[in-house]
């Protein structure tokens, strides 16, 4: 199978060695040829591969096999620190110019998604930093382009600087920095059009404008599941102008992504962003580790234990801990819970960050549907304080009053009782666990 | 007659303008591609062990992916023992005939390339893919290459969600001189594609090509959509889709396999268009996709220039990739 995660064949190959006190060479080698063709199939450049590869075997041979762990998890936290090493080590930031506007340009080959990604980008600087962006529409050769980006400009009330299709996108570019000066904005956003890095006359347009604005960003926007070509793509954009960071789009697809480390490798420029999803607020930034864990289909552990940490209060939880002890577990308090669960994301994007989860059937493409669990929450919002308190007192003409209260029927209502009453059972046998066991209430995956 | 002298008297005889464009296309890919294995074939002196891993080297470059590579490294090997080869330089033929022979798995290039136009009737063809392949772009470059072949076409907005996609698809129509069928963005795309059959019917128009919006071959939901759009349009018309085109990145890696999968169940992808091939990367992905799913790619497109889509041949592909070879 092709895509099977390292973690997996590794083990396979340690079974043959277990029990040994240190790695030898032999060891490494067969276990490197594993991590090899685990990263070509995550589309590492096969020289990228190489060099990570010799530096990692030199690393491993002769390491003491740590108590905790096997050989085979040895290897794979060197691995997995090298490629994080190498991805860039700490997450870093956009710059801020020391007088404003900051500039940025977006540039990249055709079908990257830069004009969604300057889109999100505004989206993220307006919403998280407080920043007022300007757009710029300096893409004048794929149709429709400049409407696109017109049309996220109104979605996300961000304005937008267009000159229509008819003008030279260095013009468009400088007289946008004069607006941007004037309307006091505190970034500048072009997206330029896509080309090839090969297309003489159209990167010579583009190092123009490099020199026309002066930019603080020059942002490389490109698609994860890019291939081999990634390298040169990323070189020849490098050199002829000199990128700052790059940005990984579509990363929310079921690709490993190794074209983040060809490029980190061949340009050193880091990975600052990462596009993961269609909507407009899909913009996440790039975590070096956590892409580790990804190239080698080791899962996203580390991101669900922060977005689980974050999310959930350890008073309310521990308040609930208590609640269930004493089976005074009520529907407001499930209501509750259920916020909690939902401050992680949404719901299918948690389980797909489980690592192995792709390996359970059915449980890979499973799709919560969000709307159900808002139908429910509609639901307990319908009903008084006092039927939250003391559910078994809604009858029939409670229940009608409720269906109609929160636009559902009452057999949903009756479901969702039922439920909740098993819920409750289900509480009760938990909390009567013997004691020494009991270790509060946590989420499975804390 | 050694394969490449057959293919070089193919290249001569056929000197049209395809076959330049298709030159030209590739001429980024040749070069690298084909310069480095006559680099390899110049500094090995001997088929051993080394020429075959160098071998496997180039060919993972091109995006083959390792199991095709595998594969293909394993029957060399095999080759080379039973002809008992020993000059690097003989490799040449042996290396073309094998991607050919992994991408024909025995039918005709021509019948596989070749789109399935009804001979009278209306045709339709779904165009399906990720996000940024280039759908719009390659209905739009279609369009123009059969309204010059004398069929009557129409194009159906199914894009309703990307912001502008229905404007792209119109300014093509306008430079192509089709007609257009859309509603409002964020409408349903199912209910556009019957709309769109209706007006096809209605004017009799020989092709219907129906662009959609770009999807992650693992967002089920949309994945589902998109399976709707191809039911209503099979209800309308019985055999239809007549095509499902399967829009692939040159650019993209061994995500292609998993694109070309998901895609296939749900929609029965029955073709590829190669997108960006005037790029430097190699789209080799192609071949393993042949060679496990069995679809062949009927399309490729090498610019952003209307007349930039063109009939997919694998031996004039294989040949552009080792045309460095002949000349030198």
């Amino acid at each position: 199978m092709a895509f099977e995660g390292l973690s997996e064949r590794l083990q396979q190959v340690m079974s043959r060695i277990r029990g040994k006190g240190k790695v030898t060479e032999a060891d490494v080698k067969e276990m490197m040829r594993e991590v090899r063709l685990a990263l070509l199939e995550a589309d590492v450049n096969f020289k990228v591969v190489k060099d990570f590869i010799k530096q990692v075997s030199e690393r491993a041979v002769g390491q003491e096999v740590m108590k905790s762990l096997t050989p085979g998890q040895q290897v794979i936290k060197i691995v997995k620190e090298e490629l994080t090493a190498l991805m860039g080590g700490e997450q870093s930031q956009i710059a801020v110019a020391k007088k404003p506007p900051t500039v940025v340009m977006m540039v990249g080959l055709q079908g990257a998604g830069k004009t969604t990604t300057t889109g999100k980008l505004a989206n993220w600087l307006r919403k998280r930093h407080n920043r007022k962006p300007l757009l710029v529409a300096a893409d004048v050769y794929r149709p429709a382009a400049i409407k696109q980006l017109e049309t996220l400009g109104k979605q996300l009330s961000v304005p937008v600087f267009s000159l229509g299709e008819h003008e030279n996108p260095v013009e468009i570019a400088k007289r946008a920095l004069e607006q941007a000066k004037a309307e006091h904005c505190d970034y500048v956003l072009i997206d330029t059009a896509g080309r090839l890095h090969i297309d003489e006359g159209l990167m010579d347009e583009l190092r123009q404008m490099k020199e026309a604005v002066k930019p603080d960003e020059i942002f490389l926007v490109v698609d994860a599941m890019t291939g081999q070509d990634a390298v040169n793509v990323a070189q020849s954009f490098h050199e002829q102008l000199g990128i700052t960071g790059v940005i990984l789009t579509k990363l929310d697809g079921d690709t490993r992504g190794g074209a983040a480390l060809s490029i980190r490798a061949v340009t050193g420029a880091p990975i600052k962003f990462a596009g993961m999803g269609e909507k407009l607020d899909a913009l996440e930034p790039f975590h070096p580790e956590r892409m580790a864990s990804r190239i080698l289909g080791m899962g996203d552990v580390l991101t669900l234990i922060e977005k689980a940490q974050a999310a959930v209060d350890e008073e309310k939880a521990k308040e609930l801990e208590q609640k269930m002890r004493t089976a005074t577990f009520t529907l407001d308090d499930f209501l509750d819970q259920l916020g909690q669960v939902r401050k992680l994301g949404p719901l299918d994007e948690l389980i797909k960050m489980l690592p192995g989860a792709n390996k359970i059937k059915g449980l890979a493409n499973i799709q919560v549907d969000e709307k159900q669990i808002a139908r429910v929450e509609a639901i307990i919002r319908s009903m008084t304080k006092e039927e939250k308190m003391h559910p078994e007192i809604i009858n029939g003409s409670r229940k009608k009053r409720i269906a109609k209260g929160s636009g559902t029927t009452v057999q949903e209502v009756n479901r969702l009782l039922k439920q909740f009453d098993e819920m409750k059972k289900m509480m009760k046998m938990m909390t009567n666990v013997p004691k020494g066991k009991k270790k509060g209430f946590r989420f499975p995956f804390m | 007659m050694g394969f490449f002298q057959k293919l070089k008297e193919k290249w001569t005889k056929q000197a049209d303008t395809v076959t330049e464009k298709f030159k030209e296309g590739l001429s980024k890919t040749r070069t690298s591609f084909a310069g480095k294995v006559n680099d390899l074939i110049a500094r090995y002196r001997k088929v051993d062990e080394e020429f075959f891993e160098e071998l496997e080297e180039i060919l993972i470059a091109a995006d083959v992916g390792v199991a095709t590579v595998m594969e293909l490294v394993d029957e060399l090997k095999m080759e080379v023992k039973r002809r008992n080869i020993q000059d690097p330089a003989q490799m040449r033929d042996v290396i073309a005939e094998k991607l050919i022979d992994i991408y024909r798995a025995g039918s005709a290039a021509r019948e596989l390339a070749s789109l399935r136009i009804q001979e009278d009737g209306l045709t339709v063809i779904l165009f399906v893919g990720v996000n940024g392949v280039g759908k719009t772009t390659t209905i739009g470059k279609l369009a123009h290459k059969l309204k010059a072949e004398g069929k009557s076409v129409l194009l159906a907005a199914g894009d309703t969600f990307r912001a502008g996609a229905i404007e792209q698809l119109e300014v093509w129509g306008e430079r192509v001189g089709v007609d257009v069928i859309k509603q409002a963005a964020g409408s349903d795309p199912a209910a556009v594609m019957y709309d769109a059959i209706q007006a096809a019917k209605a004017r009799g128009v020989d092709v219907l090509l129906c662009d959609t919006a770009g999807r992650l071959q693992n967002k089920v939901n949309l994945m589902k959509e998109l399976e709707k759009v191809k039911r209503v349009i099979s209800r309308e018309i019985p055999g239809a889709p007549h095509e499902v085109l399967l829009v692939l990145d040159a650019t993209t890696g061994q995500n292609a396999m998993s694109q070309a999968k998901l895609f296939k169940e749900a929609t029965d992808v029955t073709g590829i268009v190669l997108t960006k091939l005037d790029g430097t990367a190699k789209g080799g992905i192609v071949l393993a996709i042949r060679n496990e799913l069995n679809i062949p790619v009927k399309l490729v497109g090498l610019g952003e220039k209307m007349d930039d889509l063109q009939v997919f041949d694998p031996e004039q592909y294989v040949y552009g990739l080792f045309a460095d070879w002949l000349d030198s």
